[in-house]
Parts: structure tokens; C-alpha cells; sequence
């Protein structure tokens, strides 16, 4: 018998009450109320479809897929992308090129396709155009006629440009956004030394931003620890004061950031006033770092003390003074090494006009339109996405534990350092990661005050997109981006575990 | 009530050792208002000592002044005869037991136990010997990898005592440990907790304003109220022979009834009723002649019936609840309808029955005088 | 009750709305500040006067970036735009822009026809020219009394210490620094041209690098100047001019290897009201509303018949607005046209070296 009721429920399965299989009433009661919930989030879905995966797909396939030319030049995209690239250049891939120069001159889109080409082979916009102008007149042999157009024609790495235009999908971007040549014939070389650009720029971009979450943790982490202990009333005033750069525009802010910190700003001002510029200028002359406090009119006033100081200092230095040396320092040796006594006299006496008209003892940093600027006023935007998640965690941490902590013999610093900082650490992931993923795709602060060696990637990208309008090449530094910000995720989560983070 | 008749406090001249004394203590938070007022108390070594009382009546502030997170705003708290005043707590070597445990939820049950160790930089074999020792005591062995949110609330707390006591204290303060565990788990731990101390002869300073655990526990009991000491006494004097009104009412269930002084007789007085006849009262805390006082008798002692003898007033039954052991009649007794009398569900009673008047009465001694409060 | 009176409301509106459109109504696109305002001033004021016709004016920061957008999507919103003449061109050869049938243009008032009063460059198949505007250097007199008067002044650290202001682009930097490196005006494209003459220019412009405040809009080198963050920047001469004008800032322009451009109306494909666009444009480029343009701004007028129309700063009667023009003959000694044809073959190489230049 009891076997017998094993092979029913083997063969027939229970049932429900009213004799349907009980798996499909139960699968028909849950479909109904999976319908419900989608029929709630429906509206966010699509939303978020519409707006945020579609547009980043587009544009990631962008970075990859160029039609511009394939489209609009359809008799010499097929025999260019048989041409293998290193044979020499066919009369009929000739032929082919006249009559697409002809066609696409007819219906006004050659500037389209010149500009494509141009982007692989600086030159070929006029090329095309004025080559263009003339089509219509061409007659056979038209590679000849070709060249009397323009003698660049002639040349085996213009038509290989051409074949990589001519490829609709293509690498080219992606491996330009990294720095990479993709010649027509496939290969692949590093971009030219002196336009290489990318790849320190997305290394300067991770710098940046790891300093700036690195700062904002440190000052923020006092100040939430501030929140979360003082009482409510006072609490909630020095929230006030943590949002209201929230609620300030962030042009608004950044340009502020500009009036502290510019050569005639705020914090120079004080500086200069409290003669605090000097100590720094003496500090940093020992420790031989200008590279973000230049100094615009550092310079000896005392012509005879300058003069007579050099003869020491050749002694020492030889041609090469070190570092350590004020910069007027160094000119003024160098101006001895090349003239002599009367020619470092000139120079030391021009060096002190120009630092009278200056004022002396006013010399000013440069803390704006660098990357000094970019960090701090990064910085001080960011600040709140970081305090916000610690703050919010630091809340939930109950004072008992730290009191346990100290009545088991722990000293302040072991209590905070073993018991309390540990358990906020939810938060520091939370708020690190945030402010690391803003800050790496920050674009209007380094815009304003990033000046030269304070630009980001999302700068460039900008760049791509309204100045020069290749926004294939925007595409594929922003998919570059993408997967780098994918990937500190990655690293966070085998790291820290994004279970672990903590937002409120 | 678990408290026996005993009547005999047997170690209140432990007190003579004081191992911690508060000396006119006295403690403020604001500046206008004293949480704590002028406090003494000796605490003898090895006592297990409740301070009880209703929340915010100070018990907890003295707690925390002795465990070093507060200070006193006035006077000394000696531990082993010396001041601690300025001592900071790591450096009190005191145990404590938090009210939620304060288990730290990013460490094991072992790493827990190992904190104290640590921080105290014993070596590695010693903190491991001590933790095993330690988690023996309190039969949780098999735990020590488990984190703290993979316990239930009594292994928490039973992982909270094991912490406290595991770098061997000679003081152990207790913050209403209890307080989040069910009944019977509840009445369970302070078993344990008591027979942890006899065990172990730590002195305990444990806080709690619930009076059956303390009568439960303690060697002594401090009851608070008002940031003042109303009285310190093991639990079968408290519950017998409580000095004051608020004793009385907080220790216990009372019955109390109103009247005036009339006359004093040696240890005895007679006290008027408000609305009845004259009865005799042990004279505890009453005042003069003339004053108003308030009378004192435990429901258990009412004598009903014929037995009630010399003092016997009259009483109408108002309701009965059968409750087992013992049945409690509420009745009206001079004017007063809240008068409770426990009878004990055997033979030699007679069954009542509701608005039934019968004579009540109770042995003079019974019947406590207090002050009027 | 009320949710009638909304109704009527609305209804009210849309027929005003209609009303307008019937009417007519375009939006012309240009660069904002100083310059919007001349063109409201010349422009806008007398069309609507004129029409009746209303004119939306919005600002932008140039490119073809929004242009290319809108024509791409379908959704064209500018009627016309200010833009400058390497965007025309190339927006043209992209088939952005329509092509603008020059028959329309007004005549001289001398009856000179249009095509022939312009400046020689200043029509091309897109577009029509309006001004002459140029990228100069300025600095600050109160600061450098005996002053720089030369290009190669400015690349001079030893003569005049200080920070420098430049354009965060290639785009007449590289111009400049060959000019001061000694290269005519006449041969600056031929030398920039070949790899040796692009190295030469920023060899130059390592020079002055460290000490370079770049600035990115219009509006920002007067302020630098005027803030003492820079002792001299280049800059729009327009700008310069109305700061000195004004605001009355102690600023002196140094024309010297000035590098001169054109801005010029574009109808970009597709725009909702073209034909008023076109009589707009028709009616901004006459030779008077030229003329009384560069009264508002000191940049010269595309035509030839609207130069001895100039007369003096609109709100300062004896200030003449003729030697203020960059086309004036003293101004214009040692001007160069900038290279349209040779910024839109090579700006992309151009600008990846000079960014990585500046990344250095």
C-alpha cells in the first residue's frame, strides 16, 4: 500500500480543493500577484529603460559603430574593405571613389564623410571637398585624376584611412580612447608620444578622485561623528549648515571657490597679510616642492646679497643648482653662468624691479586653476555624500558599545579605533563609493578651475561632444569610463561586499 | 512574593567592609536640579547590592558615576579606599553588564571575550585558557565562533556576564541586564546570576526597578527615589519591615489606610481612621501626636473572621479572584475600597462570599505607621 | 466654477499663443553678454518695430554641437544662429545649415549690389557675414605703464614678468606664437603646415606655459585682467573694448598680429519659421543696421558701405567707434585671417597634441 501512494504522488500531483494540480493554482495565484507588482513598478521601468539603458547602450555602440561612411559612399566601401591594405591602389577602387565623391557632393553630405575621414587622417577633410568640386569633370584614368586633384591621393596611408572610415564597425575608438592607432590594415600602434593623452588623463581622473574621497573622508568623518553625538537641537543646526551648500548652485559655489582662492583672492589676501606666505615659502623651500605652489614673483630684493651669495653657490652647485634654491635663485646663477658678473648683476636688477612692482613679501600661490583648485573645491562638494551615509550609520551605533569597550580596560583610541570604527565602516564604503563615483565623472569644477593639469576625463568628453563633434570617439571615452566605474564596483564589492553598504 | 519571613537581615554588618563608599555624593546635570542628592552608601566586599527604584530616580546616575562615564558633581566614590574620582574608566578595572548587552555585533562571541584580555595584552595562550574557562561558566562552549546577531537574547546575555567577568573583576556592575528577556527566561538568568556570584564572590552592584528580581538576588537592597537612598536593607526586612511610605508601596503589595496620631504608647500608637474607628499600629515613621500617617498592612496578613481579634474593623467583600493558591478579595474597609486581603485557598478558611461583611483584623506588630507621604 | 474659469483660462491662452504665431515669431541664437545686446540694440528692435514679427534671443556658447542635435533628431528649434566661420562652412559641407540665395540681400544705399559691398569671404553658401571681430592681446595700464606693443612682447617673461591669459585652444595660440617667433602674417598657415612649423609654435608657447592662466569664455579675460590675476591675456577685442568703455577699465589693446574671424547668420535644416529667418537676416545685414551694430560693440561691419556710417559709442557721444574697429588701417597692419580650411583639416590632430601639451 504504501507503495502505491508514493506512485500516485509520483504520477498525480496533489491537487487543490477543487481538483486542479495544486502547482499550477499555485503558480496561478502567484502570476497574478507578480502582475500587480509590475504593474507597480511599470512606470519606473519604463522610465528607466527609456532614459538611462537605452541611451547608454545607443551610445555605447556608438563608440564602436560609425555608419558615416558606409552609408553615404556605397560603391567604394565594399571594394575597400576587400582591399587588403598593402597592395597598391586599384583604378577601379579609384573609379569607385569618383563616383561616391560625385554622389555625396550631389546630395551636400561630403562634409559629413570629410570629416569622418578626417578623423583618422588629419587632412583629408579638404581633400575630399576640393576633390569633390572637381569629380564631376574627371575622366578616366581616374587615379591619376585623382592625384592631379589633390597628391595626396597618391599616398597608400591616405586609402588605408579611408578603409578604416570606411568600416562601419570598428575598434578605432575604443582604441583611441586608450591611445591606441588602428591603421586600415589591421594593425595596431601606439598613438604618437606627443598626442598620447587618454590614458594619463583617465590615470590623472582615478588620482583626483581618490584624493578627494580620501579628504572628504578625513574631514568628514569628525564632523558626522559630530552630528550623531551632539543633541538633536544643535545637530540639527550643524546639519543645516552640512546641506546648505546642497542647496547652493554649484556654479555658484565653484565661482566662490574661485574668489577665495585666485592670486588676488580671500585666502592670498590673509596670507600675505599674516605674513603666513612667507613661513609656507620658507617650508616648501626646504622641502623643494612648487609643483602646485608656483610662485608668480618670488624673487630677491637685495640685488648686493644675490650677487654676492653666487660665488658660494657655484662653488657648491656647479652649473646645476638644486632645487632648493628660490627660483630667482636659479635664474640669477644661470644668468651668471652665461654673462658673467655683469650679466647676473642685469638680471638680479631686473628680477628686483619687477618684485618691487609686485610688493615684496607678497608673494601669492597659485591654488586655483590647477588640480590643487580641482580637489578643493571638489571636495567641498562632495563633502556631504560623505557625511550623509556616515552620519546615518554612526546614528545606529549605540554609545553602550563604546562604554563596554572602556569599562574592559580599552583606552579612548582603542575603544574608537577597535569597537566604534569598525562598525561604521557600512558607512565609510557607502560614502567613499559615492563620492569616488561622482567625483570620477565630475565635469564643471575641473571645467572652471582645473585650468591645465586639473582637467578630467568628462572634460574631454565634453570636448568630443560640443567642440570637435566626434561623438564616437566621446562614446567610447565615456564607455572607458563606464567600465572603469564598473569595475571599482567590482573591487568594492570582493572587497567590502556591497551588502555592506550602508546608505541610512 | 518569593521573599520569606526570615526577618533577619543577615549581612547587613557586611557594610563594616566598605569596598565601595560614596561619600556625599551628589550629582546635577543641569545646574538647577540635583539628580542625585547627597548620597551615602558603603558596600561591602563580595555583596551582590540592587539599587532599585523607579526610572529616574537616580539609581542609574550613581551606576555610571561609579563606573567612571559620570562624574559626581560633589563628593567621593572610593573603591578599595581609594578615590576614583579622576580616575577614567578603562583604568577602574570595573565589569559591567549592559542593558542590551553591548555585545560588539563585528566580532565572534570569542573575540568578544578575548577584548578585555587583549587590551589588558596577555598572551595569546592565557586569553585563550581564560575565554574557554569563561564560556564553560556560562555553558556556552559550542558558541564562540558564532557572532552575537546568531544568538538568542538569554545566550546574549549569558555572553554579556561572561564578558564582564572574564578578565576577573573585583567589581561587577549591572545595568538592568534582564530587562529584554521574557518572563520566565528572565527569572531563569537571575538564578544563574546569583549563583555565578556566590561562586564566584564578586561584589555586584546591580540596577533594576523590578522588585522581585531584586528580593530575588541581592544580599542588600538600596531603594531609590528622588535621587535619595529611602532605605538599604536585605530583602526580608525590606518587605517586612519597610521604613517609610514609599517602601512600603513600592516593595510589595500594601494595603494602606489613612488616619491621624491620636495617642503614643511606647513603640505603639493609636491611630483615627479618617472614616472609622481607632486601631493600633507599630509607631515606625509616624510623627507627633496629631500628625497624619499612614497605615501599612500586607494583604497577607489580614486576618479575616472570627480570628481577627482585638483590632477588628469591619470589612465588605467587593470582589473575589480565584487565583490557585490563594484567593484575593478586594474589600471595603473604612471607607476605603481598595483594601486587599490574600486567603489561602485551604480548608481552615471559610468561603466568602461578595458583599458579605466580616470582621478583619491583623497581629498589632503587622500594622506599620508611616509617614503621611 | 473654477474648474471652468482654468478652462477658459487655457483656452484664452492657446488663442493668444495662436494669435502670436499668426504674427510670427523666430528665435535667434547668439552669444550672449555684450554682443546679444548690440544685436538687440541694431537688429531686433528695429525688425520688431518694423514686422510686428516677435523674437525670441537665446544664448549659447557656440559649436555645432546643438545645431548637429536638433537637425539629427528631427526637432529643429533655432531659426537663426550666430555662428562662427569655420562652423558655417563645415556645417554647411554637412548638410546642417540651409543654403542662403544671396539675391535676397539688400543693395547699397548707393546701389552697389550686396554681393559686391561685402568684404571679400564674408558670403559663403550657408551663411551671411555681419561682423569682423579679432583675438588680440590686451593688458592693464595702470600695472604696465610703458607697455607691451608687440606679439613678440607678450611671449617676453624677462621684459614683462607675469602671468599670461590665453584661450584653452590651439586656435590662435599656435597663430600668435609664430607671429612672435618672427614668422609673418602672411606665411603663418604655410608654416603651420608642416610638422617642424607646429613644433616651433609651441616650443614658443612652452615658454610662457608655466605661468598661463587659460580661460575658456569670452567674458573671462576682463575679468582676469581686472582682477590682477594676469598682467596681460588675449582676448575678444570686443570684450576688452566694452570693459574699457563701459566699466572704464585702464585696459590697452595691442593689435599687433591681431588674428581676425568673421560671425555670420546661419539658418540651421529645418527651422520651424525659415522664410521670417530669412527676412530677418535679409534685414540685419543692410548696410545701416551694420553700421549701427558696431556702434554697440566695436566690431567691424561685413560691408563695405556701412564703414564711414560708424559713428561714436552709442552712450558716449565722443567716443568714435573708427579706430576702435579691428578692420581700421592702423589696427590692421599686421592682421591675420584666420584659416578656416586649415583649423577644419587639422583640428583634430591640432587639439589632441595641444591637450596632451597641456597635460604635460
Amino acid at each position: 500500500m504504501a507503495e502505491t501512494t508514493t506512485e500516485t504522488t509520483k504520477n498525480a500531483p496533489l491537487l487543490a480543493a477543487d481538483g486542479t494540480p495544486l502547482r499550477r493554482k499555485l503558480e496561478q495565484a502567484l502570476f497574478v500577484s507578480r502582475m500587480r507588482a509590475l504593474g507597480l513598478v511599470a512606470p519606473l521601468l519604463a522610465f528607466i529603460l527609456a532614459v538611462f539603458i537605452i541611451p547608454i547602450v545607443y551610445f555605447m555602440i556608438q563608440g564602436m559603430h560609425n555608419p558615416v561612411y558606409a552609408d553615404r559612399m556605397p560603391n567604394s566601401t565594399p571594394i575597400l574593405q576587400a582591399w587588403d591594405g598593402q597592395s597598391p591602389v586599384t583604378e577601379e577602387m579609384a573609379e569607385a571613389m569618383v563616383k561616391d565623391l560625385i554622389l555625396t557632393r550631389d546630395n551636400r553630405e561630403i562634409g559629413r564623410v570629410a570629416t569622418r575621414v578626417n578623423q583618422e587622417f588629419s587632412g583629408a577633410r579638404s581633400m575630399f571637398t576640393s576633390s569633390a568640386r572637381k569629380a564631376e569633370r574627371m575622366e578616366p584614368p581616374f587615379l591619376e585624376a585623382l592625384v592631379d586633384a589633390d597628391k595626396d591621393w597618391g599616398k597608400q596611408e591616405v586609402w588605408r584611412a579611408i578603409k578604416v572610415a570606411a568600416t562601419s564597425w570598428t575598434p578605432a575608438y575604443y582604441l583611441a580612447a586608450l591611445d591606441f592607432q588602428y591603421a586600415g590594415d589591421g594593425s595596431i600602434t601606439r598613438q604618437d608620444a606627443e598626442r598620447r593623452i587618454h590614458v594619463a588623463l583617465f590615470v590623472r581622473t582615478m588620482e583626483i578622485s581618490l584624493i578627494v574621497t580620501i579628504s572628504c573622508f578625513v574631514l568628514g568623518y569628525p564632523v558626522a561623528w559630530l552630528l550623531a553625538e551632539l543633541p538633536v537641537r544643535k545637530a540639527n543646526l550643524l546639519m543645516i549648515l552640512v546641506l546648505l551648500p546642497f542647496w547652493t548652485s554649484i556654479l555658484v559655489r565653484t565661482t566662490a571657490w574661485i574668489a577665495m582662492l585666485q592670486g588676488q583672492g580671500v585666502m592670498n589676501d590673509l596670507m600675505v597679510f599674516t605674513g603666513l606666505n612667507q613661513v609656507i615659502l620658507q617650508i616648501s623651500m626646504l622641502f623643494n616642492d612648487y609643483k602646485d605652489l608656483t610662485v608668480s614673483s618670488l624673487c630677491g630684493i637685495d640685488v648686493n646679497a644675490a650677487l654676492g651669495s653666487i660665488p658660494a653657490a657655484v662653488e657648491k652647485f656647479g652649473a646645476s643648482p638644486p632645487g632648493t634654491l628660490t627660483r630667482c635663485g636659479a635664474e640669477i646663477l644661470a644668468a651668471f653662468e652665461q654673462g658673467g658678473e655683469s650679466g647676473a648683476r642685469s638680471h638680479a636688477e631686473a628680477l628686483a624691479a619687477s618684485a618691487q612692482r609686485w610688493g615684496y613679501g607678497d608673494e601669492r600661490f597659485s591654488m586655483i586653476y590647477n588640480k590643487l583648485g580641482t580637489i578643493i573645491a571638489m571636495t567641498h562638494i562632495l563633502l556631504p555624500f560623505m557625511i550623509l551615509p556616515l552620519y546615518s550609520v554612526m546614528k545606529t551605533v549605540p554609545p553602550s558599545y563604546l562604554r563596554a569597550a572602556k569599562s574592559m580596560g580599552a583606552t579612548n583610541w582603542t575603544a574608537f579605533w577597535r569597537v566604534y570604527f569598525p562598525q561604521t565602516i557600512p558607512g565609510i564604503g557607502a560614502g567613499a563609493l559615492l563620492v569616488f563615483i561622482l567625483a570620477i565623472g565630475y565635469y564643471i569644477t575641473p571645467a572652471l578651475v582645473g585650468g591645465q593639469d586639473g582637467q578630467m576625463i568628462s572634460n574631454f568628453i565634453d570636448f568630443h561632444m560640443r567642440r570637435s563633434l566626434n561623438w564616437s570617439l566621446a562614446a567610447a571615452l565615456g564607455g572607458v569610463l563606464l567600465i572603469i566605474v564598473l569595475f571599482f564596483y567590482w573591487l568594492y564589492d570582493r572587497i567590502v561586499g556591497i551588502d555592506n553598504m550602508k546608505l541610512g | 512574593m518569593r521573599a520569606t519571613s526570615q526577618g533577619m537581615d543577615m549581612t547587613a554588618d557586611k557594610a563594616a567592609d566598605a569596598f565601595v563608599e560614596f561619600e556625599r555624593v551628589q550629582k546635577s546635570y543641569d545646574g538647577e536640579t540635583l539628580v542625585v542628592k547627597d548620597l551615602n552608601l558603603n558596600i561591602g566586599r563580595g555583596e551582590f547590592l540592587t539599587m532599585l527604584g523607579p526610572s529616574g530616580s537616580g539609581k542609574t546616575t550613581c551606576l555610571m558615576m561609579l563606573a567612571g562615564f559620570e562624574t559626581a558633581t560633589h563628593g567621593d566614590i572610593r573603591l578599595d579606599g581609594k578615590a576614583i574620582n579622576n580616575i577614567p574608566p578603562h583604568k577602574r578595572g570595573i565589569g559591567m553588564v549592559f542593558q542590551n548587552y553591548a555585545l560588539f555585533p563585528h566580532m565572534t562571541v570569542a573575540e568578544n571575550l578575548a577584548f578585555p584580555l587583549e587590551v589588558r595584552k596577555l598572551s595569546k595562550a592565557d586569553i585563550e585558557t581564560k575565554v574557554g574557562r569563561a564560556l564553560d561558566m556560562v555553558q556556552m562552549k559550542a558558541f564562540g565562533g558564532r557572532r552575537p546577531a546568531q544568538l538568542s537574547g538569554g545566550q546574549q546575555q549569558r555572553i554579556a556576564l561572561a564578558r564582564a567577568l572574564v578578565f576577573e573583576p573585583e567589581l561587577v556592575l549591572m545595568d538592568e541586564p534582564l530587562g529584554a528577556l521574557d518572563k520566565q527566561l528572565r527569572e531563569h538568568m537571575q538564578y544563574e546570576i546569583k549563583h555565578l556570584h556566590e561562586r564566584l564572590g564578586v561584589t555586584v552592584v546591580y540596577v533594576t526597578h523590578d522588585q522581585s528580581e531584586a528580593l530575588t538576588m541581592s544580599d542588600r537592597i538600596a531603594v531609590f527615589n528622588d535621587g535619595v537612598i529611602q532605605q538599604l536593607a536585605g530583602p526580608a526586612t525590606l518587605y517586612e519591615k519597610p521604613e517609610n511610605a514609599f517602601v512600603a508601596q513600592f516593595i510589595g503589595e500594601n494595603n494602606k489606610l489613612r488616619g491621624r496620631v491620636e495617642n503614643i504608647e511606647g513603640s505603639h500608637a493609636v491611630i483615627a481612621l479618617d472614616n472609622g474607628p481607632k486601631v493600633k499600629a507599630l509607631a515606625v515613621n509616624c510623627g507627633g501626636i496629631g500628625k497624619p500617617t499612614l497605615l501599612s498592612i500586607r494583604p497577607e496578613r489580614v486576618i479575616l473572621g472570627p480570628e481577627a481579634g482585638e483590632t477588628a474593623l469591619k470589612g465588605r467583600v467587593v470582589e473575589l479572584i480565584y487565583l490557585g493558591d490563594h484567593i484575593r478579595c478586594r474589600m471595603e474597609v473604612a471607607g476605603d475600597d481598595e483594601f486587599i486581603v490574600k486567603v489561602p485557598n485551604n480548608h481552615a478558611h471559610a468561603v466568602l462570599q461578595v458583599g458579605e461583611e466580616t470582621p478583619i483584623g491583623w497581629v498589632v506588630d503587622d500594622c506599620r505607621a508611616l509617614d503621611a507621604a | 466654477m473654477k474648474l471652468k474659469n482654468v478652462l477658459i483660462g487655457a483656452v484664452s491662452a492657446i488663442a493668444l499663443a495662436g494669435a502670436a504665431q499668426a504674427a510670427g515669431q523666430i528665435t535667434v541664437v547668439s552669444w550672449g553678454g555684450a554682443y546679444s545686446k548690440s544685436q538687440v540694440e541694431a537688429y531686433h528692435k528695429p525688425f520688431i518695430a518694423k514686422t510686428g514679427v516677435q523674437i525670441i534671443s537665446e544664448d549659447y556658447n557656440g559649436g555645432l554641437a546643438e545645431v548637429k542635435a536638433q537637425v539629427e533628431a528631427g526637432n529643429v528649434t533655432w531659426d537663426i544662429v550666430d555662428v562662427e566661420l569655420s562652423d558655417a562652412v563645415r556645417g554647411c559641407d554637412e548638410g546642417l545649415l540651409e543654403p542662403i540665395d544671396k539675391s535676397i540681400l539688400t543693395a547699397a544705399p548707393d546701389g552697389t549690389p550686396a554681393e559686391d559691398d561685402f568684404i571679400e569671404g564674408t558670403l559663403t553658401e550657408c551663411a551671411v557675414a555681419t561682423i569682423v571681430w579679432s583675438t588680440i592681446y590686451a593688458y592693464d595700464k595702470s600695472k604696465l605703464p610703458s607697455g607691451p606693443t608687440t606679439m613678440a612682447d607678450f611671449f617676453d617673461l624677462a621684459k614683462f614678468p607675469g602671468k599670461r591669459g590665453l584661450r584653452k585652444t590651439p586656435k590662435a595660440n599656435l597663430e600668435f606664437a609664430l607671429i612672435a617667433d618672427g614668422v609673418p602674417a602672411s606665411e603663418v598657415y604655410d608654416v603651420l603646415s608642416t610638422d617642424e612649423g607646429v613644433d616651433r609654435a609651441f616650443a614658443k608657447l612652452d615658454q610662457i606655459k608655466s605661468e598661463v592662466v587659460w580661460w575658456e569664455a569670452g567674458a573671462q579675460p576682463p575679468q582676469l585682467l581686472a582682477d590682477g590675476e594676469v598682467v596681460m591675456t588675449t582676448a575678444y577685442n570686443g570684450r576688452v573694448f566694452n570693459a574699457v568703455a563701459a566699466e572704464n577699465k585702464p585696459f590697452e589693446i595691442v593689435w599687433d598680429g591681431q588674428v581676425w574671424d568673421l560671425d555670420l547668420w546661419v539658418i540651421p535644416k529645418g527651422a520651424p519659421n525659415k522664410d521670417l529667418a530669412l527676412d530677418f537676416l535679409a534685414f540685419s545685414t543692410e548696410t545701416e543696421q551694420l553700421a549701427a551694430q558696431a556702434s554697440w560693440i566695436s566690431y567691424g561691419p561685413a560691408r563695405k558701405s556701412s564703414a564711414p556710417l560708424v559713428g561714436s559709442y552709442a552712450t558716449k557721444p565722443d567716443l568714435d567707434m573708427g579706430p576702435q574697429m579691428p578692420t581700421a588701417p592702423e589696427n590692421f597692419k599686421n592682421a591675420l585671417q584666420n584659416d578656416f580650411e586649415f583649423w577644419a583639416d587639422n583640428q583634430d590632430e591640432l587639439n589632441e597634441r595641444f591637450n596632451a601639451w597641456l597635460a604635460q
